[in-house]
Protein backbone atom coordinates (compact mmCIF):
# COMPACT_ATOMS: atom_id res chain seq x y z
CA UNK A 1 0.00 0.00 0.00
CA UNK A 2 1.04 3.75 -0.77
CA UNK A 3 0.51 7.04 0.46
CA UNK A 4 -1.97 7.38 -2.28
CA UNK A 5 -4.08 4.69 -1.01
CA UNK A 6 -3.53 6.31 2.40
CA UNK A 7 -4.82 9.58 1.52
CA UNK A 8 -8.53 8.55 3.43
CA UNK A 9 -7.27 7.67 6.63
CA UNK A 10 -10.17 7.69 8.66
CA UNK A 11 -9.82 4.05 7.36
CA UNK A 12 -6.92 3.85 9.70
CA UNK A 13 -7.42 2.47 12.84
CA UNK A 14 -5.56 3.14 15.89
CA UNK A 15 -5.23 0.75 18.28
CA UNK A 16 -3.04 -1.24 21.50
CA UNK A 17 -0.59 -3.38 19.46
CA UNK A 18 -1.33 -7.02 19.81
CA UNK A 19 1.41 -9.80 19.70
CA UNK A 20 0.40 -11.13 16.29
CA UNK A 21 1.42 -7.45 15.53
CA UNK A 22 4.90 -7.71 16.38
CA UNK A 23 6.09 -9.58 12.65
CA UNK A 24 5.00 -6.48 11.40
CA UNK A 25 6.40 -3.49 13.64
CA UNK A 26 9.75 -5.61 13.55
CA UNK A 27 9.67 -5.46 9.61
CA UNK A 28 8.78 -1.98 10.10
CA UNK A 29 11.30 -0.96 12.50
CA UNK A 30 13.94 -3.00 10.00
CA UNK A 31 13.14 -1.22 6.93
CA UNK A 32 13.49 2.25 8.81
CA UNK A 33 17.47 0.97 10.78
CA UNK A 34 18.37 -1.35 9.11
CA UNK A 35 18.71 -3.85 11.93
CA UNK A 36 16.55 -6.71 12.95
CA UNK A 37 15.89 -6.53 16.58
CA UNK A 38 13.68 -9.76 17.51
CA UNK A 39 14.39 -9.88 20.62
CA UNK A 40 14.29 -5.87 21.75
CA UNK A 41 10.74 -5.62 20.43
CA UNK A 42 9.49 -8.56 22.15
CA UNK A 43 11.00 -7.25 25.52
CA UNK A 44 9.64 -3.43 24.97
CA UNK A 45 5.79 -5.38 23.80
CA UNK A 46 6.39 -7.35 27.50
CA UNK A 47 7.08 -3.89 28.98
CA UNK A 48 4.79 -1.61 27.20
CA UNK A 49 2.50 -3.75 24.75
CA UNK A 50 0.17 -5.63 27.64
CA UNK A 51 -2.35 -2.62 28.05
CA UNK A 52 -2.56 -3.49 31.54
CA UNK A 53 -0.74 0.37 32.69
CA UNK A 54 -1.92 3.71 31.85
CA UNK A 55 1.60 4.87 32.14
CA UNK A 56 3.06 3.07 29.06
CA UNK A 57 1.46 3.11 25.59
CA UNK A 58 2.84 1.31 22.32
CA UNK A 59 0.03 2.06 19.60
CA UNK A 60 0.05 0.49 15.87
CA UNK A 61 -1.92 2.04 13.29
CA UNK A 62 -3.28 -0.37 11.12
CA UNK A 63 -5.11 -0.58 7.47
CA UNK A 64 -7.05 -3.60 7.10
CA UNK A 65 -4.97 -5.92 8.19
CA UNK A 66 -2.15 -3.74 7.63
CA UNK A 67 0.06 -2.60 10.02
CA UNK A 68 1.64 0.63 8.79
CA UNK A 69 2.81 2.24 12.19
CA UNK A 70 3.71 2.20 15.82
CA UNK A 71 4.22 4.73 18.41
CA UNK A 72 5.76 3.82 21.87
CA UNK A 73 5.98 6.23 24.70
CA UNK A 74 5.50 6.34 28.83
CA UNK A 75 4.62 8.89 31.60
CA UNK A 76 7.99 9.48 33.60
CA UNK A 77 7.76 10.34 37.07
CA UNK A 78 10.57 13.42 38.17
CA UNK A 79 13.28 11.99 35.77
CA UNK A 80 16.07 14.35 35.99
CA UNK A 81 13.94 16.84 38.64
CA UNK A 82 11.37 17.31 36.20
CA UNK A 83 7.63 16.92 37.04
CA UNK A 84 5.50 13.68 34.91
CA UNK A 85 5.41 14.03 31.95
CA UNK A 86 5.19 11.64 28.92
CA UNK A 87 7.97 10.78 26.67
CA UNK A 88 7.55 9.08 22.97
CA UNK A 89 10.26 7.49 22.01
CA UNK A 90 9.84 5.65 19.43
CA UNK A 91 7.68 6.56 16.43
CA UNK A 92 7.58 5.30 12.58
CA UNK A 93 5.52 4.77 9.23
CA UNK A 94 6.23 2.41 6.80
CA UNK A 95 8.11 4.29 3.89
CA UNK A 96 5.50 3.83 1.61
CA UNK A 97 2.38 4.76 3.74
CA UNK A 98 4.08 8.39 4.91
CA UNK A 99 2.96 11.60 3.89
CA UNK A 100 -0.78 10.69 4.36
CA UNK A 101 -0.65 11.47 8.43
CA UNK A 102 -0.54 8.24 9.96
CA UNK A 103 2.08 9.94 12.02
CA UNK A 104 -0.03 13.04 13.12
CA UNK A 105 -2.75 10.49 13.56
CA UNK A 106 -0.14 8.46 16.00
CA UNK A 107 1.38 11.08 17.78
CA UNK A 108 -2.50 12.81 18.69
CA UNK A 109 -3.31 9.22 19.90
CA UNK A 110 -0.88 8.82 22.08
CA UNK A 111 -0.60 12.89 23.34
CA UNK A 112 -4.57 11.92 24.21
CA UNK A 113 -3.32 8.46 26.20
CA UNK A 114 -1.02 11.07 28.04
CA UNK A 115 -3.42 13.36 28.80
CA UNK A 116 -5.62 10.78 29.91
CA UNK A 117 -2.80 9.80 32.48
CA UNK A 118 -3.19 12.76 34.12
CA UNK A 119 0.08 14.49 32.44
CA UNK A 120 -0.18 17.88 30.38
CA UNK A 121 3.81 18.04 28.61
CA UNK A 122 4.81 15.08 26.05
CA UNK A 123 8.54 15.24 25.06
CA UNK A 124 10.71 12.86 22.88
CA UNK A 125 14.99 12.81 21.89
CA UNK A 126 15.87 13.58 18.29
CA UNK A 127 19.62 13.04 17.02
CA UNK A 128 20.17 16.31 15.46
CA UNK A 129 21.05 14.73 12.54
CA UNK A 130 17.85 12.98 11.91
CA UNK A 131 15.71 15.78 9.98
CA UNK A 132 13.22 13.78 8.73
CA UNK A 133 12.16 13.42 12.05
CA UNK A 134 12.79 16.73 13.52
CA UNK A 135 10.74 18.31 11.00
CA UNK A 136 8.36 15.95 11.99
CA UNK A 137 8.17 16.58 15.76
CA UNK A 138 8.11 20.24 15.24
CA UNK A 139 5.28 19.97 12.59
CA UNK A 140 3.16 18.57 15.43
CA UNK A 141 4.44 21.87 17.44
CA UNK A 142 7.26 20.39 19.56
CA UNK A 143 9.38 22.83 20.88
CA UNK A 144 13.02 22.59 21.87
CA UNK A 145 12.62 21.57 26.02
CA UNK A 146 14.34 23.57 29.17
CA UNK A 147 16.70 20.54 29.12
CA UNK A 148 20.11 19.97 27.38
CA UNK A 149 21.12 16.25 26.71
CA UNK A 150 24.73 15.76 26.87
CA UNK A 151 27.49 13.08 27.22
CA UNK A 152 30.72 12.02 27.10
CA UNK A 153 33.30 9.09 25.70
CA UNK A 154 34.12 6.87 28.22
CA UNK A 155 37.58 5.64 26.37
CA UNK B 1 19.36 42.79 8.26
CA UNK B 2 18.37 41.25 4.59
CA UNK B 3 18.23 37.72 6.19
CA UNK B 4 15.57 38.85 8.59
CA UNK B 5 13.83 40.71 6.02
CA UNK B 6 13.46 37.42 3.64
CA UNK B 7 12.45 35.30 6.56
CA UNK B 8 9.28 37.99 7.39
CA UNK B 9 8.70 38.22 3.26
CA UNK B 10 9.01 34.37 3.11
CA UNK B 11 6.60 34.02 5.90
CA UNK B 12 4.06 36.97 4.77
CA UNK B 13 3.56 35.38 0.95
CA UNK B 14 3.51 31.93 1.96
CA UNK B 15 0.72 32.94 4.49
CA UNK B 16 -0.73 34.77 1.53
CA UNK B 17 -0.97 31.64 -1.35
CA UNK B 18 -1.79 32.60 -4.72
CA UNK B 19 -2.27 36.52 -3.40
CA UNK B 20 0.30 39.07 -5.15
CA UNK B 21 1.67 41.07 -2.08
CA UNK B 22 3.43 44.36 -3.20
CA UNK B 23 6.95 45.32 -1.72
CA UNK B 24 5.20 48.41 -0.78
CA UNK B 25 3.03 46.27 1.06
CA UNK B 26 5.52 44.61 3.25
CA UNK B 27 7.68 47.05 3.36
CA UNK B 28 4.93 49.22 5.23
CA UNK B 29 3.62 46.51 7.39
CA UNK B 30 6.96 46.39 9.12
CA UNK B 31 8.72 49.94 8.58
CA UNK B 32 11.25 48.87 6.20
CA UNK B 33 13.21 50.33 3.74
CA UNK B 34 10.92 49.77 0.36
CA UNK B 35 14.16 49.57 -1.80
CA UNK B 36 16.08 46.99 0.90
CA UNK B 37 13.46 44.90 0.80
CA UNK B 38 12.96 45.24 -3.28
CA UNK B 39 16.57 43.55 -3.48
CA UNK B 40 15.52 41.05 -0.95
CA UNK B 41 12.65 40.01 -3.02
CA UNK B 42 14.41 39.98 -6.33
CA UNK B 43 16.61 37.51 -4.51
CA UNK B 44 14.08 35.22 -2.81
CA UNK B 45 12.09 35.25 -6.87
CA UNK B 46 15.48 34.82 -8.39
CA UNK B 47 15.95 31.50 -6.09
CA UNK B 48 12.38 30.40 -7.07
CA UNK B 49 10.48 31.31 -3.91
CA UNK B 50 8.82 34.36 -5.41
CA UNK B 51 6.31 33.97 -9.13
CA UNK B 52 6.58 38.12 -10.07
CA UNK B 53 3.36 39.14 -11.14
CA UNK B 54 3.12 42.16 -13.75
CA UNK B 55 0.50 44.17 -14.21
CA UNK B 56 -1.69 46.09 -12.35
CA UNK B 57 -2.41 44.55 -8.77
CA UNK B 58 1.20 42.87 -9.08
CA UNK B 59 3.95 41.91 -6.96
CA UNK B 60 5.12 38.92 -5.74
CA UNK B 61 3.43 35.55 -5.01
CA UNK B 62 4.77 32.56 -3.13
CA UNK B 63 6.24 29.82 -5.52
CA UNK B 64 7.94 27.95 -3.09
CA UNK B 65 6.92 24.41 -1.27
CA UNK B 66 5.69 25.48 2.89
CA UNK B 67 6.14 21.63 3.76
CA UNK B 68 9.06 21.60 2.40
CA UNK B 69 10.80 24.59 2.61
CA UNK B 70 12.90 25.93 5.32
CA UNK B 71 14.15 28.33 7.39
CA UNK B 72 17.61 27.32 7.05
CA UNK B 73 17.25 27.53 3.39
CA UNK B 74 15.97 30.92 3.41
CA UNK B 75 18.56 31.73 5.49
CA UNK B 76 21.64 29.98 3.37
CA UNK B 77 20.03 32.24 0.46
CA UNK B 78 21.70 35.46 2.14
CA UNK B 79 24.54 34.30 4.58
CA UNK B 80 27.27 31.77 4.47
CA UNK B 81 26.68 29.35 7.33
CA UNK B 82 29.43 27.72 9.05
CA UNK B 83 31.10 24.18 8.64
CA UNK B 84 31.46 22.41 11.85
CA UNK B 85 35.15 21.05 11.75
CA UNK B 86 38.21 22.13 12.84
CA UNK B 87 38.84 24.76 10.06
CA UNK B 88 41.88 25.51 8.54
CA UNK B 89 45.73 25.94 9.47
CA UNK B 90 46.60 24.95 12.69
CA UNK B 91 45.45 25.91 16.12
CA UNK B 92 46.23 25.93 19.27
CA UNK B 93 44.91 24.17 22.32
CA UNK B 94 42.88 27.40 23.81
CA UNK B 95 41.56 28.15 19.97
CA UNK B 96 40.74 24.15 19.81
CA UNK B 97 38.76 23.74 22.70
CA UNK B 98 37.00 26.86 21.73
CA UNK B 99 35.81 26.53 18.48
CA UNK B 100 34.61 22.61 19.89
CA UNK B 101 32.38 25.12 21.74
CA UNK B 102 31.60 27.26 18.85
CA UNK B 103 30.61 23.84 16.73
CA UNK B 104 28.36 23.08 19.15
CA UNK B 105 26.25 25.92 18.80
CA UNK B 106 26.37 26.15 15.35
CA UNK B 107 25.22 22.83 15.16
CA UNK B 108 21.87 23.53 17.28
CA UNK B 109 21.30 26.42 15.75
CA UNK B 110 21.76 24.93 11.99
CA UNK B 111 19.75 22.04 13.30
CA UNK B 112 17.31 23.67 14.55
CA UNK B 113 16.70 26.34 11.86
CA UNK B 114 16.85 23.00 9.19
CA UNK B 115 14.12 21.05 11.06
CA UNK B 116 11.47 24.26 10.64
CA UNK B 117 9.46 24.68 7.46
CA UNK B 118 7.56 27.58 6.79
CA UNK B 119 3.91 25.55 7.27
CA UNK B 120 5.50 24.84 10.74
CA UNK B 121 6.20 28.42 11.04
CA UNK B 122 2.83 29.50 10.02
CA UNK B 123 1.43 27.21 12.12
CA UNK B 124 3.14 28.41 15.18
CA UNK B 125 2.24 32.49 14.02
CA UNK B 126 -1.07 31.30 14.49
CA UNK B 127 -0.75 29.80 17.75
CA UNK B 128 0.44 33.00 19.06
CA UNK B 129 -2.05 35.05 16.94
CA UNK B 130 -4.62 32.93 19.03
CA UNK B 131 -2.83 33.63 22.14
CA UNK B 132 -3.08 37.53 21.56
CA UNK B 133 0.21 38.33 20.12
CA UNK B 134 0.83 41.73 18.65
CA UNK B 135 3.59 40.19 16.43
CA UNK B 136 1.45 37.62 14.73
CA UNK B 137 -1.46 39.78 14.95
CA UNK B 138 0.71 42.33 12.47
CA UNK B 139 1.06 39.56 10.22
CA UNK B 140 -2.41 39.01 9.62
CA UNK B 141 -3.34 42.71 8.84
Amino acid sequence: MTSADLKDTTAIVIRPVEAADLGQVIAIDAESTGIQKTDYWYELFHRFGTGHSRQRLFLVAESEGTIQGFIIGEVRDWEFGSPSCGWVFAIDVRPGARLAGLGTKLFDSICAGFRHAGVDTVRTQVSRDNNLMLSFVRSQGMMAAPVITLEMSLD
Amino acid sequence: MATSLALYSTLEFAANPGRPVTAAEIAAKYGVSLHHLSKVLADLARAGLLDSVRGVGGGYRFAGNPKRLTLLDVIELFEQTVESGNGNGERNEVETALAQVLSEIDEITKATFGSITIETMLKLVEKHRNAGSPVAEKMQR
